[in-house]
Formats: structure tokens, sequence, C-alpha cells
């Protein structure tokens, strides 16, 4: 395990400018890496992975499709058709490599940019779209595929992944639980409570950070002073930085992860270093606060353009495949569009349906007035 | 008289920058209020004229916000921090209801807390869960806090200026579906005391109370009660913590009928503070019982439901008929 140790950065008594002082973070951090950003093949000695052709072509068209229906979903909250998209542009490899890592009896807590690793879940993309139209709060049974609702309020899951895996353990299962969350998330309280849980009670979680580089405007240098993977250390439990534009990478890291937890062997923490491509959401504007040659450097690892660059110079696909896969991906926008616009808004009376799970005579009374209320505008003929 | 026409968001970011300008102590702290400005562009510009020290990006993480906030008052500082949603409040609410609110008392009067939490609250703006709640009555309940919302510019930027000089811990209740809003801001101005409520439409058969985005609501309906020949009074409380009940009695005394409108759920609300307090004060005078308007006890609904959750002219006037049927 690539647990470093934190005693090689010196403390240092900062001047009165704390705020100018800058990360002890190397640019080019030590990552574990399968496959290069030019697309080569590389060992690592903890990390080995054997795939076949099909799986290969497996994980680039699940890319392809998440990076398409992303792309629509962006388009469709231009059109009017959503009020927001948080878009996963950039990081497809860490959420498809860590998505096909996990077996469907294992429970996944995303945060909301987790379109990848639904789709891996088989979601339907079209259930991920009603909370950003606005018709709904979630929109899919997480028992359907032990996939849990999107979470806003941030870090919160964490600590629910934790518990949940505490049950898997108090259960004798051998399932595990992986938590999605960000590098501006890390700061958060839960997350400090959730890695002290897991690691107390030894429970079958693996944490997986996506540090996609800022968190709304602000870089990962405004949360932390050390590389994120590290914080694991000091709570006992070992942390693993990941390519996350690798899918290879972040596809056996986080099965070997997983499997720890299986073993009865407690949490891991995956930090996948990748970057956030487009904005935070379509709210956001990031040429207020970032460089575009940033964005242009990072372009250069592009995950799907890295494994196409494998597939084709090692003859693992042909232009057919290529063809069809282009074939599939419109086909997949348009159903996305059609599903979108049709999507009906709620009816009215939703907004009391599921107040309580066992009633209360409150929202019945509320109720009751509400649909009177209605009511008399129909009377009067409005 | 310098006056400005600016929105409600341009007169907060005014008022924020003339409070660094003015005290040297007064501190800006949040998530995005650097070089973004904040999601609601509030303290745009604010980091590139007075720094990074004075204007600080803060890791995420609200406890930790309004926490280190708390410290900073004690050694002196006046810290006005950005809660950047209502619904991302709760992670700090331990700070502010088990210390801040309360560190004043347990010190016998010997520490001060200028602490000034900003929430953008409501909703209105179409956005996702959590985004869009008004979760003052959970502040407005814990002694110790003051609880205050504008519901134009020019109050925006006369409180915000007395929320920062004010010793005691302030919850400023910011409306955002009226930050963009204009209204006449005179800068040099001496405004009345802060929890003090204004009557912004002189009327006779009813009051209206209301507060931040309930405000522009009930004027409407006054302005559609009046083509009806009903004479509608409104008063913006400004303060939900302390109520300016005085003000209020003043008011139904005159009119003998009264409705509050706001957008949290009516249950527990603030609504029923006042018409509780109201009824005890005018028992005599009142025609009819104080009606109230305001959400559902249910979860704030997604944005396509907004529009029949928020109290809208006809509920708004739906009430001012039952309450003149008596
Ligand atoms: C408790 C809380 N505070 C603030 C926000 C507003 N907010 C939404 S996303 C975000 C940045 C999150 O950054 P990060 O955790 O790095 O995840 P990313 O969006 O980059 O994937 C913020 C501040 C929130 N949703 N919840």
């Amino acid at each position: 395990m690539t647990v470093e140790s934190t005693a090689a950065r010196k403390p240092r008594r900062s001047s009165k400018r704390t705020s100018a002082a800058k990360t002890p973070q190397s640019s080019e951090p030590e990552l574990v890496q399968l496959l290069t950003p030019e697309g080569e093949r590389v060992e690592h000695p903890d990390y080995e992975i054997d795939l076949t052709a099909d799986e290969l072509r497996g994980l680039y068209r699940d890319m392809v499709l998440t990076r398409r229906f992303d792309a629509e979903a962006t388009a469709l909250q231009r059109q009017g058709e959503l009020g927001l998209w948080a878009s996963l542009l950039g990081q497809e490899a860490a959420q498809i490599g860590s998505g096909r890592a996990l077996r469907d009896d294992d429970y996944v807590f995303p945060t909301y940019r987790e379109h990848g690793v639904a789709w891996c879940r088989g979601v339907d993309p079209t259930n991920l779209l009603g909370m950003f139209r606005g018709v709904n709060h979630g929109g899919w049974d997480p028992n359907t595929n032990n996939f849990h609702l999107y979470t806003i309020v941030i870090g919160s899951q964490t600590l629910h992944a934790t518990g949940y895996a505490m049950g898997v353990a108090k259960d004798g299962a051998d399932s595990a639980v992986i938590a999605y969350f960000g590098d501006g998330a890390s700061s958060q309280g839960d997350v400090a409570e959730a890695f002290t849980f897991s690691a107390v009670y030894n429970a079958p979680v693996v944490f997986f950070c996506q540090n996609n580089q800022w968190a709304i405007s602000e870089p990962t240098e405004k949360q932390t002073r050390v590389p994120l993977y590290q914080r694991a250390q000091g709570f006992g439990f070992p942390g693993v930085r990941v390519d996350g534009n690798d899918v290879l990478a972040c596809l056996a890291v986080t099965k070997s992860a997983l499997e720890r937890a299986r073993r009865g062997e407690g949490p891991t923490l995956v930090e996948a270093f990748t970057y956030r491509m487009g904005a935070h959401t379509t709210s956001d504007d990031p040429t207020k606060y970032r460089a575009d040659e940033e964005r242009v450097s990072w372009e250069a690892k592009d995950p799907i353009l890295r494994l196409r660059t494998y597939l084709e110079q090692q003859e693992l696909a042909d232009e057919a495949f290529f063809t069809a896969l282009d074939e599939e991906s419109e086909a997949l926008g348009k159903r996305v569009r059609e599903a979108v616009r049709a999507m009906p808004d709620p009816d009215r009376m939703a907004i009391f349906d599921h107040a309580y799970a066992d009633g209360n005579p409150l929202v019945d009374e509320e109720r009751a007035q509400f649909a009177a209320y209605q009511a008399s505008f129909a009377e009067e003929g409005n | 008289m310098a006056t400005q026409k600016m929105s409600l968001a341009k007169a907060l970011n005014e008022s924020l920058r003339k409070a660094l300008d003015t005290d040297p102590k007064v501190l800006i702290m949040g998530e995005d209020v650097g070089k973004l400005g904040g999601v609601f562009r509030i303290t745009d510009g604010l980091q590139k004229d007075f720094g990074e020290d004075r204007v600080i990006d803060t890791p995420l993480a609200e406890s930790g916000i309004v926490g280190t906030a708390i410290g900073l008052a004690l050694r002196g500082y006046r810290p006005i921090v950005e809660i950047q949603f209502d619904g991302f409040v709760f992670p700090a609410y331990d700070q502010i209801v088990t210390q801040l609110a309360k560190m004043h008392a347990r010190a016998l009067g010997k520490i001060k807390l200028p602490v000034v939490v900003r929430i953008p609250y409501g909703g209105g703006i179409g956005a996702v869960e959590h985004h869009s709640e008004s979760p003052e009555a959970l502040f407005a309940h814990v002694a110790g806090l003051k609880v205050v919302s504008p519901s134009n510019a020019s109050d925006a930027y006369w409180m915000m200026q007395q929320a920062v000089q004010s010793d005691d811990p302030i919850i400023f209740f910011e409306p955002k579906r009226r930050y963009w809003d204009k209204g006449d801001v005179e800068t040099d101005l001496i405004p009345g005391p802060l929890h003090k409520a204004a009557t912004v439409r002189e009327g006779s058969d009813l009051t209206l109370v209301a507060y931040g985005p309930m405000v522009k609501v009930c004027l409407e309906a006054a302005a559609a009660a009046q083509e009806e020949g009903k004479s509608i009074e409104v008063l913006d409380l400004r303060s939900m913590s302390p109520i300016d009940f005085d003000a209020v009695q003043a008011s139904v005394e005159k009119t003998g009928r009264l409705v509050v409108v706001h957008e949290a759920p009516v249950f527990y609300g603030s609504g029923a503070e006042i018409a509780a307090r109201i009824t005890e004060r005018c028992f005599y005078h009142l025609e009819a019982p104080v009606l109230r308007v305001g959400g559902y006890h249910a979860p704030y609904p997604p944005a396509r439901l907004e529009d029949e959750y928020l109290p809208g002219l006809d509920r708004v006037l739906d009430a001012v008929d039952r309450s003149l049927a008596y």
C-alpha cells in the first residue's frame, strides 16, 4: 500500500501572511498509474490487472456513453429543460473505474456528480435528471441498484456509508460499501467523523475522494496542507492516490480496497487525482477564478483519449467498434432528450405525499385545506 | 443626500465594502467569497480591494467557519461570515446555538461576540434541494441571537451596517430571490434601530405583516385589494428576533385585523409567535382571529412545485378575504 509518511514534510512556523503560504503538495504527485496519458500500459507492483479485450472495450464504451449523457444534460440545461446540471466532464475514468470494481451486492453512497457510477450500477440515466429538472428530489429507489440518492449537503453521505458498512459487518455479510466525495468535502467535520467511526469499528467501507482540484472556486490548497490520501494514516487506515484519469488504475485500486474491506480489514481512502474540466455546475463561471492554461494542460490527460489510443495501438478495437459506439451515443443522447422533454411536472398533491411514513394528522389537515383551496379555482372557472 | 439606485445584492456589497473600509477589525469569511465574490456575487471585488487577510476563502466546513469566527471575535475581530445557502447552515448550527448564542451570557457579559452570519434564504429561484429553505424560526427560538432580514436595497444596506456594529451575534437572512430587485439607497441616512418594523403601506381595514421576500408579495396583494376597495396596511417586520410588537400592536389597534405572511412552514413558525402575542395584546381590538399564511408541514418541494408551496398573491388575498369575512 502506498501510505506515505508525513515526516518528510517539515513543519514550518508560518510568517504573518499565512494566507499566502503554499501547500507543500508537489505538482507531480506520486500516484498509481497503469495507463499513461500517452496510452501506454505500465506496471505497478501492488496493482496487477489483467483485462480481456472485451472488458477493455467495455470500459471505453462506459466512459464514452457517460460523457455523451453528460454533454446532453448540459445542453438540456442550456435549453431550459433542466434548472441545473453538475457535469462530470473529465472524471469519467475515476467513476467508471471505481464503479466497475463494485459487485452487485456492494452499496454506493454518491454525492451529486456520480453519473458515471450510476451508469455502472444500472440506474437509468434519465432517472438522474429529475432532481435537476426540479420534478423530484431523487427519482430512483436506492435499493434497486444499491445506489443511494444523490446527497447535496457536502460530506453527509460519508457517515451514512460508514453506518451502512457497520451494519454489513454486523450482519456478517461480505459486501463492501463505497462513499464518493470531493476534495472540498474532505474539510467537513462529517468526513473526519466518518473516518473516525470507520476506523474504530473497522467498517468495510471505501472512501473514494475525487480530487478534481476545485471546490467551486477554491483550489485544493484551500482545503488541505497535505495530500489528501495521507489523511487516512492519522485515522489508522491506508490511503492511496491513484491517477484519476486512468480507468485501469482506478479499477485496480478500488478493487483492491474493496477486497480489503471484504476480508474484514477495514476502510481505505482512495484519492483519485483528476480534474473537473467543465464548470462546477451550469450556474458557475470558472473564468472568474481559474486560468485556461490549467484546463488545457489537463485536456492532454483526457481519460477517454488515452484508452482509445491504447485500444487502437494494441488493435483491440476496430473502426466498426468506434462507429457503432458513435451511433449508440447518438441514440442515448436522443433518448435522454426525449425522456426529459416528456417528463411531466409532478402532481401538486405530491407536496404532502411522503412527509411521513406513518402519516400525520397535521399533514392530512393541510393537504385537505390545500386541495379545497385548489378546487376553489376550478369552481370559479379559472 | 447621496441617493443611488441599486439592487439589493449591490447594496449589500456596498455595505460590506463600507464596513471593511471603516473598521480594520471587520473580516469577511466563507466559501468562495474571494475571487468568485460568492455564488451570488455579494462579496464581488472585495478580496481584490481588501486582500486575502480581510476577505478570506475558507475550507468547505461550516462548523469550522462559525467556530473560528467565534475565536476571532474573542480576539477582537468582527467577522462577517457567509453561509452559501440556507440548507448548509446546519453543520454550523451546533456552533451557532450552543456557543455563539450563549457565550456572552456564560461569561456574565465579560465577552462580546460581534459576529454576523449571512444566510441567503428562501425559495422562488428554481433551485435543487436545500437551496430554498426558510429556517429563521430555528434561530429566533434561541436566546442570545438576533435574527433579521431586509426586504429591499435600502434596508439591506443599513441593516448590514447596524449588524456589523452590533456587539451581539446577528443572523442576517438575505432574501435571495430579491437580490436582483432595485431600490433607492441613501448612503448617508441615519437609520432607526435595527429591530424597528417599518410601515411600508398605510391602510385601515387590515394589517399584513411580513419580512424578507414576502414583503413584496404583500405589497402587491395590498395594491390588488385596493382595486376591490379594501385598504390594507403592510408592515415590514425587518427583525424576527426581537420583534417590534409595539408597531404590530399599533397597526392592529387601527385596523382590527391581522394576517401574518412568511415562506417558512406555518407550524411553529414566527407567525405563531406573532399571533399569540398580538391576541394577548389586542384581544379587544381584534375583529377576526389572527391568520397565518406560509409553507406547509412538508419538505420544501422540488422546484416545479414551489409556486404551489410558496405563498403567492392569491393565497395572501384569500386570507385577507377570510379575515374580512368574520
Ligand atoms: C454543507 C454544504 N456547504 C456548501 C455547499 C455548497 N457547495 C455545493 S458543491 C460545493 C463544492 C464542493 O466541492 P468538492 O467537495 O470538491 O466536490 P466537487 O463539486 O468539486 O465534485 C459547495 C461549496 C453544500 N452543498 N453543502
